[in-house]
C-alpha cells in the first residue's frame, strides 16, 4: 500500500531540523550583545541522522568485538548529538563568540535551503496528485 | 508552538535592544543636567543582557534573551567650577553626570544595528513559513 508519508522521504525530516537550525541562529543573534553567550549551530548530518535516517558517509561508530563491550555514540544519548559549540574566529573580551556577519550568512543560506527543500517537497505532491488524478 | 518561537527569539532580542536604546536616550538627554551635590547628581544607566537557558530544545521559557537590569555607572561626578550657577554649592562648584557622550553615541548605533538584524531575521523567517503554508498549492 502506498504510504504517503515516505513519499515525501528525506525531506519532511530536513524541513524539521532547518527550522530548528534557524531557531538557533536568530537565537545568536538576538544574544549578539550578550556577555559570555556562547553561539551554537546544529550539526545537520548528526541531527538528521537521529531523526532516524541511516548515514551512509558514516559517523565514526565504535566496534564492538566481544559482548562486554560499550558502544560508542550511544552512551552519549542523553545529550543532544547534533548542538555544537561554534569557534569563534575573533573571541571579544565579554566572552561572548557571536560573530554577527557569520550568523547572517549561516541564516541565509539556511532560508535559501528550507525554500530548495520546500520545492522539493512540493514536487513530490505534484507528481502524487498526478498519480492520483491520473490525468 | 516551536514553529513559532522564532518570532519571540527575534522579538526578545528587539525588545532588549530598544531597551537599550532607550537608556541611551536617556543618558544623552540628561548629559547636561548639573547638581550642587555630587550624591544627587544623574548617574549613566547601561542594561545588563542574559542569556535566557533552555531558550532551546523546548525550553520553559520562549524568549531568549532578557534584561536582568539596569545598572548605574559608578563613575566619579565631574566637578565644574561655575560660581554663578544658581545650583552651585557653597564652594562655587556644580557636578555633572558622569555620561560620556563619545560612548552613548557608539553604544546608540551598535544597539541600532542589532536591532535591524533582529528585524531582517523576523521578515525572513516570516517569508519561510508563509512559503511553508503555500505548501501543496502551486
Amino acid at each position: 500500500m502506498l504510504d504517503i508519508s515516505s513519499q515525501l522521504g528525506v525531506h519532511a525530516d530536513a524541513l524539521r531540523v532547518r527550522s530548528q537550525r534557524a531557531e538557533l541562529i536568530a537565537n545568536n543573534l538576538a544574544n549578539a550583545d550578550t556577555p559570555n553567550f556562547k553561539a551554537r549551530d546544529v550539526d545537520f548530518r548528526a541531527a538528521l541522522a537521529a531523526s532516524g535516517y541511516a548515514d551512509p558517509g558514516g559517523g565514526l561508530a565504535m566496534s564492538t568485538t566481544q559482548g562486554r563491550h560499550l558502544g560508542g555514540p550511544s552512551a552519549m544519548a542523553g545529550a543532544d548529538p547534533a548542538l555544537r559549540y561554534r569557534q569563534p574566529l575573533a573571541p571579544s573580551l565579554d566572552g561572548n563568540t557571536v560573530d554577527v556577519q557569520m550568523e547572517q550568512a549561516s541564516f541565509a543560506e539556511n532560508a535559501v535551503r528550507y525554500q530548495a527543500t520546500l520545492t522539493f517537497i512540493n514536487s513530490r505532491l505534484r507528481s502524487l496528485m498526478t498519480a492520483i488524478t491520473g490525468q | 508552538m516551536s514553529t513559532f518561537k522564532v518570532f519571540d527569539i527575534a522579538g526578545s532580542g528587539m525588545a532588549a535592544q530598544s531597551v537599550r536604546i532607550n537608556t541611551v536616550a536617556s543618558n544623552l538627554a540628561n548629559a547636561n543636567s548639573v547638581s550642587g551635590n555630587a550624591n544627587d547628581v544623574y548617574r549613566a544607566r547601561h542594561p545588563v543582557f542574559e542569556a535566557v537557558k533552555g531558550a532551546m530544545r523546548g525550553g520553559a521559557s520562549d524568549a531568549a534573551v532578557r534584561v536582568t537590569g539596569i545598572v548605574e555607572s559608578d563613575a566619579p561626578a565631574m566637578a565644574r567650577y561655575e560660581p554663578g550657577n544658581p545650583l552651585a554649592d557653597s564652594s562655587g562648584y556644580v557636578y555633572a553626570p558622569n555620561v560620556n557622550a563619545v560612548e552613548e553615541m557608539v553604544d546608540m548605533i551598535s544597539a541600532s544595528r542589532s536591532y535591524q538584524n533582529n528585524v531582517e531575521v523576523m521578515n525572513t523567517s516570516k517569508e519561510m513559513l508563509l512559503a511553508t503554508l503555500r505548501l501543496g498549492q502551486s
